[in-house]
């Protein structure tokens, strides 16, 4: 890759307009060492951004638990029942 | 012939291992070991239904959901992942492990879709489209000016303030689910297939590149525009919240 995401040499000030586009990257665990290093010691010292990365993770959890769409039931007795006659075992 | 096991029994292999992120509303099945996936694939050929069941219905709405990329309703979405599970059942035998179990049901439900979604003329496959919107994610007005002694930094009014209480919050949570899962379904369709994918259904970043053919930094651009306007739209309920409070 020539573009390292979030890369920021060896300037390891952050502003808050730069650290929370830096999240998703942050968060993904892609950006370099230099990086990483640079966004947890602003986060140590900037309630604002702190705050921001916490309610990042909160949404996160709310994300995980909205409903989701399944089969309908016909549709999964119809394949449980190509399930059996593709698959029936010897015994 | 095999007794039914219903309700699905836990097998260790299907635990979430423990300090993943992994949702418990996302497919217990995924993320297994090479071990987990081989013994997977061993019991559906020898014709365990309950391993069958337990993937069709562990892995179905994330299927849905990647099937609704190339089609224009929920109805042919459902048809597809249909197709798929019948191709999976029928295909099985053949299926020779050099990819992921799973990553071989998305590519079934991939090609099915494109079938299908030039069967039904659907305009333009997403994936070709660019990102739209490339801007801040962040309000910039909420942030100091250039001259300020303290510039882009957070201004008083415009920093984020902790959120009370939770959104875990017995009181608010029902609430807080039904407002997040309607911004989900208005993203724009790229943000939204892949915030879905990877944090409703819980799939990794790679798996979500090669089901919908992306480069990770496309993929890494639509989650993070995607979770920043979630995380916003949060922000606007507490805030109305605590405007009526007052
Ligand atoms: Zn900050």
């Amino acid at each position: 890759m020539s573009e390292q995401p979030g890369g920021r040499g060896a300037d390891l000030t952050l502003t808050c307009t730069e650290l929370v586009e830096l999240v998703t990257d942050y968060l993904e665990g892609s950006v370099d060492d230099a990086t990483r290093v640079a966004v947890e010691a602003h986060l140590a010292l900037c309630p604002g951004c702190a705050a921001y990365i916490e309610q990042m993770h909160e949404t996160l959890r709310v994300v995980g638990r909205v409903p989701v769409e399944s089969l309908s039931d016909a549709a999964r007795d119809e394949l449980m029942n190509a399930f059996r006659t593709f698959h029936t075992p010897a015994t | 012939m095999v007794p039914e096991d219903r309700p699905h029994v836990a097998e260790p292999t299907d635990a979430p291992e423990p300090g993943s992120r992994r949702q418990k509303s996302a497919a217990p099945a995924s993320c297994e070991g090479t071990d987990g996936e081989a013994a997977l694939v061993a019991r559906l050929r020898a014709g365990h239904e309950a391993a069958f069941e337990e993937i069709v219905d562990s892995w179905s709405p994330m299927l849905l959901r990647l099937a609704r990329t190339f089609v224009s309703t929920d109805a042919s979405a459902q048809e597809i992942v249909q197709e798929t599970w019948l191709a999976v059942v029928k295909g099985l035998d053949r299926f020779e492990g050099r990819s992921a179990l799973r990553t071989w049901v998305f590519r079934i439900v991939t090609n099915l879709g494109k079938t299908r979604g030039v069967r039904e003329a659907r305009a333009v496959p997403w994936s070709s489209l660019a990102p739209a919107d490339s801007g801040p994610t962040v309000d910039p007005s909420r942030f100091r000016g250039p001259d300020d002694p303290w510039a882009h930094n957070w201004t008083p009014a415009g920093a984020p303030q902790r959120w009370e209480p939770t959104p875990e919050d017995a009181l608010l949570a029902g609430e807080i689910r039904a407002e997040v899962a309607k911004a989900l379904e208005a993203l724009p369709d790229q943000q939204r297939v892949v915030v879905s994918l990877r944090d409703v259904h819980g799939l990794s970043a790679d798996e979500v590149c090669s089901a919908l053919d992306i480069s990770s930094t496309n993929q890494r651009v639509l989650l993070h525009r995607g979770r920043a306007h979630l995380r916003l739209v949060l922000e606007d309920y507490y805030r109305g919240r605590e405007m009526k409070a007052r």
